[in-house]
């Protein structure tokens, strides 16, 4: 038997459903990897070995018993630490939340549970999922595996890391701006970003409700394909998520698509943009072309100009109103001595949140304070308008657009820490795609000279995440970037 | 006192009042989550994550508030906006769990409606700004000795309609009719059951003066009052604020413009309002459309559904008891307050013998029915009686065929069985004889008895020495002989 934390999750799936590999079996070998890597790593903050463990014999008996399993049949998940679960503490990052036991299992929780996936414990993030680096965590230190002097993006680091490093199979993560593709691109994993409502977030602790959603890494497209069936729908306690059917995208998933017209953005090539990173991205949509799509140049004009600032408009006002209830009063961090029922707030907040947490906290309730509403909140909104409009356009010519989903490879450690403005350019490519609701994936496309991972960015329109998938297969069967592992 | 009248005579006072009014809609269930809502339940054991503002936890819109939110417009006669959204509103209070109320900010349900109120010289309408649906918070507990407080969120979410009117209001009196008329209404529509005592109904009056002297106009500081949990306490404080303002501008001369709002708490035990928060804070509320909640959009088919659920205003309703049914006005007041009574009393009503009586049966459902329903501690609609049956009672009433001591007995009965009410008299031998033939040979014999009254009857005293006559006739009869039918033939016999 190889070492199952080799296989693929599909493969996985099938060896247990073979009886070549118990649930046990899988279940043990990712948690003795964790345990030997993880120190190196820090990708989870909380490794769940006991219940992880009881889980998988209880799967392994009901097979054994010739019970039915779910679908994701024994293999096992790791989760970003700001999914709420009744097991361990759900951290978000912060020390606000260091001792948080949420009494609930969010919505995805529930849905891998009842699939038989074996959740192996919770991720590293940035604080509250606000960063590109993972580096803003007040709970864990992770790095990318590829290259440990440098961070694995962000803010679904620790759960790109997992996957990459083959301490899990699957994973998932959110995107607010670019939290799951980006990290994907920066430690070379299959990173998707579903449309905005085609999963509930009920139990996602909220950065930016509007743009928020959560979403499946693995280190092939079928394994995210895979994931993201088990935890996608309707759910009634999340308004916002729609009620479009759930296609089984393993089935189509590799059926090429005839005549793929792919968009070439013309805007995510310009400046900024690394020559290493570039031509990586140009073979990969050459290889594309040479699978027979067709090439076209589209413009998006708004989606790089003016995104970065309408996102970052829209995504900390929210955050201002979102992390409001972080008071210690009801939960969460409380100053331990603090003088007046003001100061509870005051110290509480001041103790607890980090600092770029506190930035956006500022930021937001500057957009949303009176007289200044207008010129900020309700300019990001139109601008988010214009940007839907610039997809819109696009997608009357081609099905899918494409470029580079990160402008660098991953960065040193530390590197930007001191330039707000730096981080937030790294989600330059991928904060559009949150604006307009589309849904987005990276496909790892090479490496730079440095042996760090390149990734390529896809957008489809909304659900139409079989598309999307089935374009990534596509450029996938041209170069399988996945069978190379980072030597660790 | 003296002086301050004295002083004002020369003076054109006049009261200004807006008022914000906090209904608790009777739902089930909380405005965005599946608790339970429950008066008086242990602290926080009516609390789930979405109420208690959980990282995580989403709301969802209960739609039986929206839609009765939606009536209540309806019968205020607002303009029912087809889109409305939900918006935050921040502010930082340890009751409040998330740290923002989710409210209707710049699109509310309803706007520019008006309620009909009773006044002296017929109705008044006092004109609605906006009507929208809300989310209450918790409350603090702060008992004991200790330096802490307490919270308990089992109220936190409660769907509230506020409704704003124009400061139309210009007395106490009117202050309170106006409130007692809205709880009418919300009770009739059955969107609330807007009990004071209980904070289902809350009245918070914006009051302030224009005052005219030597042809200048000056306008007193706005006061909004709180804590007022009856109409009498409203009035009161209205009436109190009114003095206070005058005196207070007299003294100091202070203005609208020159002064700030303020808030002040009402002390029933004292009779006075107190300072609660001088200056009114120039909140920044950074309202902003709620991301969570989608917008809600109304089609023409769920209007009309909402629409043929506004029932006639009890208002309407007591106009045309005076009207059509020639009821008093003061009973159509009683029978109209409760929407049950009122339907119990318009089903009787219709079942009348062609149509006579309705009057009658209101004095009777007043009297007799009031005083049984309040013996068995519930409506008169509660009693096991059914319409058709007070129907018949008052018919036996109107055709003399009972007494009204007779028809107390009926209805006892009434109470323990149904059963036909003359049936019921016959087999008491309640039923009146009014037959003539049947009494001539009675009057004639009592007549014969009693010298001494009929020489009263002939005197200066007249018809009024025919009482023991009466009595007599009554006696011989048994009890049956009906007292008028009775003095009647005594009048014509003895040629009064
Ligand atoms: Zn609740």
């Amino acid at each position: 038997m190889s070492d199952l934390t080799y296989l693929t999750a599909l493969q996985l799936r099938d060896a247990i459903a073979a009886g070549e590999a118990s649930a046990e079996q899988a279940a043990c070998a990712h948690l003795d990897r964790i345990g030997r890597l993880n120190p190196t790593l820090g990708a989870f903050l909380d490794v769940w070995e006991a219940p992880a463990i009881a889980q998988a014999r209880a799967i392994d008996a009901r097979r054994a018993a010739g019970r039915p399993i779910g679908p994701l049949g024994g293999v096992p998940v790791a989760l970003k630490d700001n999914l709420c679960t009744r097991h361990g503490a759900t951290t978000c990052g912060s020390k606000m939340l260091a001792d948080f036991h949420a009494p609930y299992d969010a919505h995805v929780v529930e849905r891998i549970a009842a699939a038989d996936g074996v959740i192996l414990g919770k991720t590293n993030m940035d604080e509250f999922a606000m960063g590109s680096s993972t580096e803003h965590s007040a709970v864990g230190r992770t790095v990318n595996p590829w290259a440990t002097h440098c961070v694995p993006g962000g803010s679904s680091g620790g759960s790109a890391v997992a996957v990459a490093a083959r301490l899990a199979p699957v994973a998932l993560g959110s995107d607010t701006g670019g939290s799951i593709r980006q990290p994907g691109s920066f430690c070379g994993v299959v990173a998707l970003k579903p449309t905005y409502g085609r999963v509930s977030r009920y139990g996602l602790v909220a950065f930016a409700s509007s743009l928020d959603q959560i979403g499946p890494f693995g280190r092939t497209v079928a394994d995210a394909a895979w994931l993201l069936r088990a935890v996608a729908g309707r759910d009634p306690r999340d308004s916002t998520s729609v009620d479009a059917p759930v296609p089984d995208y393993l089935a189509t998933l590799d059926q090429p698509i005839e005549g793929l017209r792919v968009g070439i953005v013309r805007e995510f090539f310009g400046e900024g943009l690394d020559s290493q990173v570039k031509s990586a991205v140009d073979v990969a949509l050459s290889a594309l072309q040479g699978r027979g799509a067709k090439l076209v140049e589209v413009s998006l004009p708004h989606a790089t100009r003016y995104a970065i600032a309408a996102y970052y408009i829209v995504a900390t006002a929210e955050a201002s109103s979102n992390l409001a209830r972080y008071d210690g009063v009801h939960y969460g961090h409380r100053a331990a001595s603090p003088a007046d029922c003001l100061d509870v707030y005051l110290s509480s907040r001041a103790e607890a949140l980090g600092e770029e947490v506190k930035r956006r906290i500022m930021l937001g309730t500057y957009a949303l304070s009176s007289g200044y509403y207008d010129a900020y909140y309700l300019r990001a909104l139109k601008v988010r308008r214009l940007i839907r409009n610039d997809f819109d356009a696009a997608f009357k010519q081609v099905d899918v657009v494409a470029g580079p989903t990160s402008p660098t490879t991953a960065f040193a450690l530390g590197a930007r820490s001191d330039d707000p403005l730096a981080m937030y350019l790294c989600d330059v490519y991928t904060t559009a795609c949150n604006l307009a609701g589309l849904p987005g994936i990276n496909v790892p496309c090479g490496f730079d000279d440095a042996g760090k991972p390149i990734g390529l960015q896809m957008m489809a329109q909304a659900f139409e995440e079989e598309k999307l998938l089935r374009a990534a297969r596509m450029y996938e069967q041209t170069a399988d970037w996945s069978a190379r592992a980072p030597a660790l | 006192m003296t002086d301050a009248a004295t002083q004002s005579a020369a003076l054109d006072v006049r009261l200004v009042v807006g008022l914000e009014i906090h209904v608790q809609l009777a739902t089930a269930t909380k405005m965005f989550c599946r608790c339970k809502l429950e008066f008086g339940a242990p602290p926080n054991t009516r609390v789930c994550p979405v109420c208690l503002g959980m990282p995580g936890s989403l709301p969802v819109m209960n739609r039986r508030a929206f839609e009765l939110a939606v009536r209540t417009a309806m019968a205020l006669d607002c303009t029912v906006a087809r889109f409305t959204k939900w918006d935050r509103k921040s502010y930082y209070y340890p009751d409040l769990p998330k740290n923002y109320q989710i409210s209707q900010y710049d699109l509310p349900l309803g706007s520019a409606g008006r309620l009909t109120i009773p006044s002296a010289d017929g109705t008044k309408d006092i004109r609605v700004r906006r009507a929208h649906l809300e989310e209450d918070a918790g409350k603090l507990l702060h008992e004991g000795a200790g330096a802490t407080s307490q919270v308990d969120l089992n109220r936190t979410g409660t769907p509230l309609l506020e409704i704003v009117t124009e400061p139309d209001l210009s007395s106490p009196q009117e202050v309170g009719d106006f409130g007692r008329e809205l709880r009418r209404l919300v009770r009739h529509l059955g969107v609330s059951e807007a009990n004071m005592q209980m904070g289902q109904m809350r009245l918070e009056p914006n009051i302030n003066l224009v005052i005219r002297k030597d042809g200048a106009e000056y306008r007193t500081p706005i006061v909004e009052c709180k804590n007022l949990n009856s109409f009498r306490h409203v009035e009161a404080a209205v009436e109190y604020e009114a003095k206070r303002q005058l005196a207070e501008w007299q003294k100091t001369g202070v203005t609208i413009e020159t002064g700030s709002k303020s808030t002040r708490g009402w002390d029933p035990d004292r009779g006075v309002t107190f300072l609660q928060r001088e200056k009114e804070e120039a909140h920044d509320y950074r309202y902003f459309p709620d991301p969570d909640l989608a917008p809600v959009v109304m089609d023409d088919a769920w209007l009309a559904d909402i629409r043929a659920t506004v029932c006639e205003r009890p208002i309407a309703r007591r106009a045309r008891y005076v009207a059509e049914l020639g009821l008093d006005a003061a009973d159509a007041d009683q029978i109209v307050e409760e929407r049950a009574n009122a339907d119990l009393f318009e089903a009787a009503a219709t079942a009348l013998p062609g149509g006579k009586g309705a009057r009658r049966l209101a004095k009777l459902l007043l009297s007799e029915g009031n005083k049984r329903a309040n013996e068995r501690g519930g409506l008169l609609a509660d009693l096991p009686i059914a319409a058709g049956r007070w129907a018949e009672v008052v018919a036996l009433l109107e055709g003399s065929k009972i007494s009204a001591t007779a028809a107390g007995t009926v209805i006892d009965e009434l109470l323990t069985r149904d059963d036909a009410p003359e049936a019921i008299a016959r087999a008491k031998g309640l039923i009146q004889t009014s037959d003539a033939a049947d009494l001539a040979p009675l009057i004639e014999a009592v007549l014969a008895d009693n010298p001494k009254a009929v020489a009263d009857a002939a005197g200066p005293k007249g018809a009024k020495a025919l009482g023991p006559l009466i009595g007599q006739v009554i006696k011989k009869s048994g009890g049956s002989a009906n007292p008028k039918v009775v003095q009647e033939l005594l009048k014509q016999k003895l040629g009064l």
